[in-house]
């Protein structure tokens, strides 16, 4: 059935696997758009953020060590600090998009934020990614992101704590049933022990995003070393 | 539609940092042979970045949002994606109301 899918097929259906993040996106770019007014930014600069950088944990990163003049330094290194983790991810995805021109992989990668990577590596285990597909997760995520930011700039303090109402938990519950679905028996066991081991470890003694580098090295890691042991093995 | 100069030097900059990181693993994946032992790494790569993301909120943030993560992964076990995740954020808001 999917082999035969057409291109807007592929695309709306997207659309619909897409769509509980979209929900979840929504207030969080409300969120980002009141913090990112009351630090001074006006709603188009808080759009033109979210529009070009397009990653939200960056961008609350920037909001809270924003200054007056802007650092570009300051803000540009936590930026890529928060968001190196891409590296990993793009490589990642980069092997399962066969279906991709050179130059649409390319484009593809821009819009690699958490929720659609996510998205597109669950789907790479179910059947073929397609482009359409992606373009389908990619459309309506990335408009209600810039838009929400910036409805979020213009109606400001508006926009209680969204903590009172457990929508920040959206994004975690998310990743829990994306990463319930990567289980492949004990070896994703302890590639997940390792790595949240490390995560909390290093957040609870580090200052800073680092515990995400941290344990996705230390996941990699129990990897690398399982591979090993069944080489000797063999 | 104000726009400072600084602010926008400071946008193109984070937007630089984050398509670097994003394109980067694309272009290192052009310039290194895979064999076995890579491709055992590439595939720990989701299930090692969303456990370090999450692990703080699931086993260090309080006793409402590990016991949601618990019912949320429990959930996802038989439910669609949606309703796991309102299960989620249903119970952290119930026990975060209930004083945990």
């Amino acid at each position: 059935m999917l082999q035969h899918s057409r291109p807007s097929g592929d695309f709306f259906a997207g659309m619909r696997a897409i769509f509980p993040l979209v929900v979840a996106v929504l207030p969080i770019g409300l969120v980002f758009g009141a913090v990112a007014a009351t630090k001074g930014l006006s709603p188009f600069e808080t759009t033109l953020m979210s529009a070009l950088v397009f990653a939200g944990g960056s961008q609350f990163v920037a909001m809270d060590i924003w200054t007056h003049p802007a650092s570009w330094i300051g803000v540009g290194f936590a930026a890529l600090l928060v968001n190196i983790r891409h590296v990993l991810m793009s490589a990642s995805i980069g092997t399962k998009m066969q279906s991709f021109s050179g130059v649409k992989r390319y484009v593809a990668m821009l819009f690699l934020a958490d929720e659609l990577w996510a998205m597109a590596e669950f789907r790479a285990g179910a059947t073929r990614l397609t482009p359409a597909w992606y373009a389908g997760i990619v459309t309506p995520f990335y408009l209600t992101w810039v838009g929400s930011s910036l409805t979020g700039a213009l109606l400001g303090a508006f926009f209680g704590n969204p903590t009172v109402v457990g929508l920040d938990f959206a994004f975690p519950a998310v990743f829990i049933v994306l990463v319930m679905g990567f289980w492949k028996g004990p070896e994703t066991g302890a590639v997940l022990a390792a790595s949240g081991a490390a995560s909390v470890a290093v957040h609870h003694f580090v200052p800073g995003v680092w515990y995400i580098a941290a344990g996705a090295l230390a996941g990699l890691a129990t990897a690398l070393w399982q591979h090993r042991a069944r080489e000797q093995a063999a | 539609m104000t726009l400072d100069l600084n602010i926008f030097i400071a946008i193109l900059a984070m937007a630089a940092a984050t398509v670097f990181t994003r394109v980067s693993g694309l272009v290192l994946l052009h310039h290194v042979e895979m064999n076995e032992r890579r491709r055992a790494a590439i595939e720990a790569i989701p299930p090692a970045v969303l456990m370090a993301v999450i692990a703080p909120t699931a086993f260090a943030a309080g006793w409402a949002e590990t016991l949601a993560c618990a019912a949320t992964a429990i959930a996802a076990r038989r439910l669609p994606m949606l309703m796991s995740v309102v299960i989620g954020v249903a119970t952290v808001a119930l026990l975060r109301a209930a004083g945990l």
